[in-house]
């Protein structure tokens, strides 16, 4: 059913008695033309626009969990497209684009909320940073503002601007960033999906890929064999584990990254904002949790869990920024698993292994990019040709020497 | 997470930094060398990987699970070099 004014209406009169669920549960056919392991934010998103844009014929999604399990709705919610280099830049934009029309889209609130995401700085080699990455994204179409000391405090007056180590000394502002409800985005894809007659298939686990003379024909998993013209994957934290399906090795690493979320408050923080002398970013949900986050915890792991020291950690810097949050309680905190990468950038691309395609590497900054990812990762495996606005965003540059690491920090995904 | 250093004893693992998979060595090859430099098999389960002990200063090699974080043996990195 579409959701609009007539079908409130319509079950407003009849005692909510003729929503249908948000999306089948079929069981799985024998043969799709193309099979996307993975139901996170990115695997549905596929999907989505493969059904919408591309004639490809059938498809399922295939998760092991349930839909919105994975990182999808581990995250912090944070979208923003401020990226400085050649590669991320198009790309984040097409993404921020896709969000802004996202709800019409697919017919769905995923509350996307436009709050702005501010940068803070406190050194002056930090602000030339600043300036250098804004005038950057200035330069291809993207908003940013840079906002002295002043600007700052007066749009966001609650900080300690005169912490003696970080004083605050201005901002990267970006306004068209905010927050989007993350549960929302996964079931709001899957429900777009299956409308276009996506099968999707829960608790269903891919245990390996039936390879014949370096063509992949289908997936094994613990429902039996899918046979599938094309195999797509979008595993995000086990991705090298798909990988090692088909015998290949990838440029990634997964880490364990936490996030934090308080009792809720009355409105507190109504923008998101990241402390730039230690790792700490901060927004508040409709519900009034304050939701925030760090560092990764730094060390390979495929526990949903991380340990204290990055607690501990979160919460000093926490405290340095923003003293008022001494006397708030911390309600929840959980982990997500994530592929690291060694530029700390993405790859979306084709597999040696024919009909195979990738779709890896997000690290912690993955859920921002969740439309624009299954928009060009549905046209490379429309089309076998990367879309133009991720065509650097290959497994090849690794071997090229064509990487694009942000932090510039080298081949060390613990610190990108 | 606590991990032993054979000279230490068993510390917080905050006096630790990690410095990644210690399994790649490297090759003479340059055709060799992405291989070496970029590409992890990325294990679920036991993984062996270099601690930088920086109380001590003392690299070492801690075998631990990425699922669990239970850690198994744990050798100073010149021992692993020796040895191989
Ligand atoms: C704590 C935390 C905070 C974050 N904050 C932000 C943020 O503020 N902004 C931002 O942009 N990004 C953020 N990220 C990153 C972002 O969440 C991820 O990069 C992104 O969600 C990954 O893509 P996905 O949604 O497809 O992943 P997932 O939801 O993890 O989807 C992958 C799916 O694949 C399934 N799968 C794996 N292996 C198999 C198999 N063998 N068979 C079947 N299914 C399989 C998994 O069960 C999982 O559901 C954060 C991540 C974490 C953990
Ligand atoms: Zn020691």
């Amino acid at each position: 059913m579409r959701y609009s004014l007539a079908s409130l209406l319509l079950n407003a009169v009849s005692g909510q008695s003729r929503w249908s669920p948000a999306w089948r549960s079929p069981e799985p056919a024998g043969h799709y033309d193309v099979v996307i392991v993975g139901g996170g934010g990115h695997g549905l998103a596929t999907a989505h626009y493969l059904a919408k844009h591309h004639n490809v014929g059938r498809i399922a999604v295939i998760e092991k969990g349930y839909v919105g399990s994975g990182n999808v709705g581990r995250n912090t919610t944070i979208i923003r497209s401020n990226y400085l280099l050649p590669g991320n830049t198009a790309f984040y934009e097409l993404s921020l684009k896709l969000w802004e029309g996202l709800e019409q889209d697919i017919n769905f609130n995923a509350m996307v909320s436009q709050r702005g995401v501010l940068n803070l700085c406190h050194t002056d080699a930090q602000r030339d940073a600043y300036v250098r990455r804004g005038n950057a994204m200035r330069l291809n179409g993207v908003d940013a503002e840079l906002l002295d000391a002043d600007q700052v405090r007066a749009f966001v007056p609650f900080f300690n601007f005169d912490n003696a180590r970080f004083p605050v000394k201005g901002g990267l502002l970006q306004k068209r960033g905010g927050t989007v409800r993350h549960d929302a985005v996964a079931w709001g894809y899957a429900r777009a999906a299956d409308r276009r007659g996506v099968d999707i298939i829960q608790h269903c686990e891919v245990t390996g890929l039936r390879i014949d003379k370096g063509v992949v024909t289908g997936v094994e998993t613990t429902k039996g064999f899918i046979g599938a013209g094309k195999v797509a994957l979008a595993g995000a934290g086990h991705s090298s584990r798909l990988a090692a399906m088909a015998g290949m090795r990838l440029p990634i690493e997964s880490h364990v990254l936490q996030a934090f979320v308080s009792e809720a408050l009355k409105p507190m923080i109504d923008t998101v904002v990241t402390f730039g002398a230690g790792h700490f970013y901060v927004s508040q949900s409709d519900k009034g949790g304050l939701v925030f986050g760090g560092d990764i915890d730094g060390y390979n792991s495929y526990a949903q869990r991380g340990n204290l020291p990055v607690v501990e950690d979160v919460m000093e810097s926490a405290m340095a920024l923003w003293p008022a949050l001494g006397r708030v309680r911390l309600l929840r905190s959980w982990g997500g698993v994530m592929d690291m990468s060694m530029d700390g950038s993405p790859i979306i691309d084709k597999m040696p292994v024919e009909n195979l395609y990738l779709n890896a590497g997000w690290c912690y900054g993955g859920f921002k990019a969740t439309p624009g990812s299954g928009f060009c990762f549905a046209h490379l495996i429309a089309n076998d040709q990367p879309h133009p606005v991720a065509d650097r965003l290959l497994l090849d540059r690794f071997t090229r020497g064509a990487l694009i690491d942000e932090k510039g920090v080298g081949a060390q995904p613990n610190l990108h | 997470m606590r991990l032993p250093c054979p000279y230490c004893g068993e510390r917080d693992s905050r006096e630790f930094t990690y410095r990644g998979d210690a399994g790649p060595t490297r090759p003479e090859a340059d055709e060799a060398m992405a291989d070496y430099v970029y590409l992890r098999d990325n294990p679920l389960g036991w993984h062996k990987e270099y601690w930088l002990h920086t109380v001590c200063r003392t690299w070492l090699v801690v075998e631990r699970n990425t699922v669990t974080h239970a850690v198994g043996t744990v050798v100073p990195a010149r021992n692993q070099r020796a040895a191989s």
